[in-house]
Order: C-alpha cells, then sequence, then structure tokens
C-alpha cells in the first residue's frame, strides 16, 4: 500500500514537472494571458467573462488563427483577490511570455495589475472595469491599460441625453446614493448633461447605501411637477424606492444606471411596480442587431444559456485585442498597444466603438425598458 | 397640508418598528441595568425566521408572525442564560463587551449561514397588498398592519406589566434586586421573562420590516437598533411608556426631516438629538432624577 502511494506521488511530481515544461512559447502559437475572477466573492463576474472570452478564442481559431498562427488562452483563477491578480499578471508576462493580458473583471483588480503592465510593457485590458479613474488618472493615461466599456459615470450622461431626446423630458428629478462614488459621479453627469440640454432638475435627493425607507423624501417630491426621475443607485436601495414609489402613487418614468440589471431588482421592487423603467445597459440579448444574434446562438450552442452583460463583453474584448494584433502584424507587446490605442470603429456585440485617447471606448449605451417586471424593449442610444 | 399628513403616515409606520425594539432595551435595561446590543440581530432574526416561513414554508403572514416571536424569544432566553448569566456579579463593563460580542457573533453566524446578500420578502397578495387613497393621502394595508399589530403587542405588554404577578415581580426586580430577592421572588426567572418578552417584540418588529420594506441583511439590525436605543434614551430608558413615545418621536422626526429639510442630515439629527437629551434631561423625557446616595 504504501509504495502504490509513493509510485502515485513520483507520478504526480513528474506530470507536475512536464507540465511546467508545457508553457514554453510555441512559434506557431500566440499566448494570451486570462487573468480573472473564478472563485471568491465576484466569480459570477468572472466566470461569465471567461465564457465569452473563450467563444471568441474558439471562433478564431477555427478560422484559422491569426495569420496561420492559433491563440493559446493561459487561463488564472485569481481568487476576486487584488493581490492574487497582481501576481497572476506579472507571471502571465514574464514566465509565460503573454503577448497581451485580459481581465480581471473588476475596477480594483483590473487597476492592480496596471503597474506590472507599464513595467513589462505589455497590455492588459478589462471588458467590464467601468470605474472612472481606470486608465486615466491625475498622472495621465495608464499606457498598457485598455478597457471596452463604457464609464461608470458616462451612463449619466447618456441617460441624460436619453431622457432630453427620447423621452422629451424637460423636467426631472435626481435621487442619489450619496455614499458610492458610482451614484455621486452619475448624478453629477446627469444633472450637468441634463441642464446643458435645456431641461431643469426640480429636485435633488440623497440617500445612504442600506437604507429601507424612502418613503419621506418620495413623498417631498410627489409635490412637485417633473417628467422623469433618475435614481443613482444600485438595485438594493433602487428596488425599494421604485416599489414605495408606485405605491404613493408617482408613476413618472424612472431611469437608471446598468445597477438595475441585476434580477434581484425585481424581487425588490415587485413586478407590479416597476413599469415605466428604463436602465443603461452594456448589453441586452433584445439587441436586434445581426452580429448579436449570432453571437447569442453560438454562446447558446457552446454553454446552453443566454449570455449576460460580462459574457458579451469578454466575447468583444478578446476579439478587440485579436483585432489588435492582427492590425499590429506582430507579437511584439508594444506594437499590439500602439494597435489598440489607435482601433477606431471596431465593431462588437456590445456595439461599434473606437478608442479614446485616454484609453477609453467611444460607443453607444443600451437603453433597456421594463414593463410588469420583465426586460421587455431594447434600443441603442448613440452620443 | 396633504403632504404633511402623509409624512406623518409614513413616520408613524417607522416609529412603530423603532417603537418595537425600543421596549426590549428598555425593560432589559430597567431590570439589570445592561444596554444588550444584541437585541438588534434578534431582530434581524425575527425577519430571516419569518422569511424562511414565507418562502420556504408556504405560511401566511399571522402564522409566520408567531413562529417568529416564539423562536425569537427562544433566542433571547437563550443568549441570556449562556451569556449574561455567568456574568450576573461581574462589572458592567464586562456584561456590555459580552453583549457586543453575541451581537456580532449573530451577525456573522446569519452571513456565514443564509449569505451576506439582500433577501426579498415574497410579494403581499390579496388583502395585504391593499392601498388606500384617502384624498390624496396614502395609506397601505402594510402600514395599517404595522401600526395594528404595534398598537396589539403594546397593550399586552402594559396588561402584563402592570396586571399580572410576573409583571408586579419585574416591576420589583428593576426598583431593587436585592429587595426583591428577600421578598421571595426568583429574580432569575424574572430576568429571562424580561428577556423573553422584549425578544418576542423584537422579533415581530423583524417580521413587519420585512412584509414593509422588502428587504433583509444581516446587518439589518445596526442603524435601526442604534435608533431605537436613542429612542429608549429619549423617553427615559427602563421606563415602558418612554419607549414607545420615544420610538414614535425618532420616527417621525426622521421623516419630517427627511421631507422638510435635507435627507442627508435624516440620522445625524437623530443623533443629536440623543446628545441634547443626555446633555439637557439625562434621565430622559418621562424620567426622575434619582440622586444617588454616597
Amino acid at each position: 500500500m504504501k509504495k502504490a502511494i509513493s509510485i502515485f506521488l513520483v507520478l504526480v511530481f513528474t506530470m507536475t514537472l512536464l507540465a511546467g515544461c508545457g508553457s514554453k512559447v510555441n512559434e506557431n502559437e500566440i499566448p494570451i494571458g486570462i487573468n480573472y475572477e473564478l472563485s471568491g466573492s465576484v466569480a459570477s463576474y468572472g466566470q461569465a467573462s471567461v465564457e465569452g472570452i473563450e467563444l471568441a478564442i474558439e471562433e478564431v481559431n477555427k478560422a484559422g488563427g491569426i495569420d496561420g498562427k492559433l491563440i493559446k488562452p493561459i487561463k488564472y483563477d485569481n481568487k476576486s483577490e487584488h493581490s492574487m491578480a497582481t501576481t497572476l499578471a506579472k507571471k502571465l508576462m514574464t514566465q509565460d511570455k503573454v503577448v497581451a493580458v485580459l481581465g480581471p473583471a473588476t475596477s480594483g483588480a483590473f487597476k492592480a495589475t496596471i503597474p506590472e503592465a507599464n513595467k513589462n510593457k505589455v497590455v492588459v485590458a478589462s471588458g467590464s472595469a467601468t470605474d472612472d479613474s481606470v486608465t486615466v488618472d491625475e498622472s495621465g493615461v495608464k499606457e498598457y491599460a485598455f478597457r471596452i466599456c463604457f464609464t461608470d459615470s458616462f451612463q449619466g450622461t447618456a441617460m441624460a441625453n436619453f431622457a432630453l431626446n427620447n423621452m422629451s423630458a424637460t423636467k426631472a428629478v435626481v435621487i442619489m446614493d450619496s455614499s458610492s462614488d458610482y451614484g455621486k459621479g452619475l448624478a453629477k453627469n446627469f444633472t450637468e448633461t441634463f441642464e446643458a440640454g435645456g431641461g431643469t432638475v426640480v429636485a435633488s435627493e440623497a440617500f445612504v447605501s442600506g437604507d429601507t425607507d424612502f418613503n419621506a423624501i418620495l413623498t417631498k417630491i410627489k409635490g412637485n411637477d417633473f417628467d422623469v426621475i433618475f435614481i443613482s443607485g444600485y438595485y438594493n436601495e433602487a428596488g425599494l424606492i421604485i416599489k414605495q414609489a408606485r405605491a404613493l402613487g408617482i408613476d413618472a418614468p424612472i431611469l437608471g444606471p446598468d445597477g438595475f440589471g441585476a434580477p434581484e431588482l425585481v424581487e425588490l421592487a415587485g413586478a407590479d411596480a416597476l413599469n415605466d423603467v428604463y436602465f443603461s445597459s452594456h448589453f441586452s440579448v433584445l439587441d436586434t442587431d445581426p452580429s448579436v444574434a449570432d453571437f447569442i446562438e453560438n454562446f447558446k450552442a457552446k454553454y446552453g444559456k443566454e449570455p449576460d452583460q460580462f459574457a458579451a463583453l469578454g466575447y468583444d474584448l478578446a476579439m478587440f485585442v485579436i483585432d489588435g494584433i492582427r492590425r499590429a502584424g506582430s507579437t511584439d507587446p508594444t506594437a499590439i498597444k500602439d494597435a489598440l490605442a489607435a482601433t477606431t470603429d471596431f465593431s462588437g456585440v456590445t456595439g461599434s466603438f473606437s478608442i479614446d485617447e485616454n484609453h477609453n471606448p467611444v460607443k453607444a449605451v443600451v437603453v433597456v425598458g421594463i414593463e410588469n417586471g420583465v426586460h421587455a424593449t431594447s434600443q441603442r442610444v448613440e452620443q | 397640508m396633504e403632504q404633511l399628513l402623509q409624512q406623518i403616515i409614513n413616520g408613524i409606520s417607522l416609529g412603530s418598528i423603532y417603537a418595537l425594539i425600543a421596549l426590549g432595551y428598555t425593560m432589559v435595561y430597567g431590570i439589570i441595568k445592561l444596554i444588550n446590543f444584541a437585541h438588534s440581530d434578534v431582530y434581524m432574526l425575527g425577519a430571516y425566521i419569518g422569511y424562511f416561513c414565507m418562502t420556504k414554508l408556504n405560511l401566511g403572514f399571522l402564522p409566520s408572525l408567531i413562529i417568529a416571536m416564539i423562536l425569537c424569544t427562544l433566542v433571547g432566553v437563550t443568549i441570556e442564560k449562556v451569556a449574561y448569566k455567568p456574568l450576573r456579579n461581574s462589572t458592567r463593563i464586562a456584561v456590555l463587551i459580552t453583549a457586543i460580542g453575541v451581537s456580532l457573533f449573530i451577525e456573522y453566524v446569519t452571513m456565514a449561514i443564509a449569505g451576506p446578500n439582500v433577501r426579498s420578502y415574497p410579494p403581499m397578495t390579496g388583502i395585504l397588498a391593499k392601498n388606500f387613497d384617502l384624498g390624496g393621502i396614502n395609506v397601505t394595508m402594510q402600514q395599517l398592519i404595522i401600526l395594528g399589530t404595534t398598537i396589539v403587542l403594546m397593550i399586552l405588554l402594559q396588561f402584563i406589566v402592570k396586571k399580572t404577578r410576573i409583571g408586579k415581580a419585574m416591576r420589583a426586580v428593576s426598583l431593587d434586586q436585592d429587595a426583591a430577592m428577600l421578598m421571595g421572588i426568583n429574580v432569575n426567572t424574572t430576568i429571562s421573562f424580561t428577556f423573553a418578552l422584549g425578544s418576542a417584540l423584537a422579533g415581530a418588529a423583524g417580521i413587519l420590516v420585512g412584509i414593509y420594506y422588502n428587504s433583509i441583511n444581516p446587518l439589518m439590525g445596526m442603524l435601526p437598533g442604534l435608533k431605537a436605543f436613542v429612542a429608549a434614551v429619549f423617553g427615559g430608558i427602563g421606563i415602558i411608556p418612554g419607549a414607545m413615545i420615544g420610538g414614535y418621536f425618532i420616527g417621525i422626526i426622521e421623516v419630517l426631516v427627511s421631507g422638510y429639510g435635507n435627507s442627508m442630515y435624516r440620522d445625524g439629527v437623530v443623533f443629536a438629538i440623543l446628545i441634547l437629551v443626555l446633555i439637557i434631561k439625562p434621565a430622559g423625557l418621562l424620567g426622575k432624577n434619582i440622586r444617588e446616595k454616597v
């Protein structure tokens, strides 16, 4: 028995050693790093993103790869920890010699990998890091960091334009989550754009994350004359605000950011209250664009479920980086960086976009309308 | 005017919840001079038990309310027996720190079992979802249920404390523990009973909040617990009618600050009131100043 165990252990060690040799760079393969949250608190974001990425790589490889070279994904789990994300980014760049790193999904973890990217001169790109300061801060643009999703506060601008142009609203009420940068940035951008476009914000109210009673501020708002309500916050409070507003007889349209996208919104607000509610999103399965229909069909065939926005952003992210490698004409990371920075009119399932000087995409938002608790309509709002 | 009435209705619903929680704080303080920080977590457990009854066992509101109250009673008594009774003769600070420990223990055990996410109660149907429009003023059935349940429970509590033998014992123990013991009152049973009553009320408050706001989470007890504590101090800690008045007062003040001032100052105003009460009338609205002899 003891002997059997020792032979088994020897075998395991030998196999690990051999597996270690496998990461040697093969001339006919292009290694791309995947550094995502596959376990831990935000595992659902990472898993969905990687499903989209793997679908994209599979499609590209099936079509012959890039100039005959196949893409070889090297996938690691950062366990939703920032320090782990940094370590893995370094490992991918220095040991696995990848040409670019995809992920992580969340802003905090992605930011933690950027110093490694600039040091090793290898691109890191995220599909879903929406925090305003990810790619650019006071010290300037972060050279090797890219993202393909619009920023949090940009949604405030987009929804203000939607209210002005698509709903012909002139008077708005803003209810802001003052305890998060997300809520404050959104409310600021919404107010600025709405007033610059000729509208008036007749009332601004604030709450803090974790509040449950909004009757007081809603009763106060009810006395005003207004066309739309903009709630800048996450679904936890937004769901309760919508429920209590409808119970008080406020039936004006309610607008919100992508924080409304979670299914919990329906549970918290109740399907009866969720009418005439619109939120900005990166992606909607209701989108009728032909490229989106193909993507949904292929995704369903591979995974047996509908893609969510993280999967769609992951798919676009992989396609975006592959497009950059193709246009760079080489696997030199710096050439890839220059090619990505020069991207114009890239067409993806989350909309077509160009990369601006701050390494952010300029793209349309998808506005999803909810009726009776169900995502019923979807429209792209160009900026 | 309409708006003011509507705001006051909102305030009364909120105040009912604070009053129910404050009663537990005030009774326990009255009897063993302990601020039972774990009390607001019993309230949270009440909300979770109600959630379990309604979603997993498909029970109606009333049976869920009764089950939540019974289970919370057991939890309250257990906490007293396990955590506080062995420290009956220790310093007050030791018991206070234990109370904070029990509070954190309950919060994080619940988080480990039920997960940290916000959960929502099942949608209310039929009579529970009714909405009354009284000439521009909106009253929901849930608000009426909160008010009704609170009033019934308070009358019951007054009856127990004033008219029953155990109630008499409670009053005696709170006046002077040693003298009560000499008169043949079983002090331990009386203290347990006080915890039981307070916990049952907190459990009821938990499930009422669940149906009203539709959102529960393992840390939901923290802020309402603090505000209920302020309410208890405001009314005079240790005095039962004081807790009720304090609860409604804090509820209405909060709503009026949000409605006519700035919603950001709401919590600030509540705690400013606590400071003012402590400076101007430390014994609270209904409290009497008792001089301690040296």
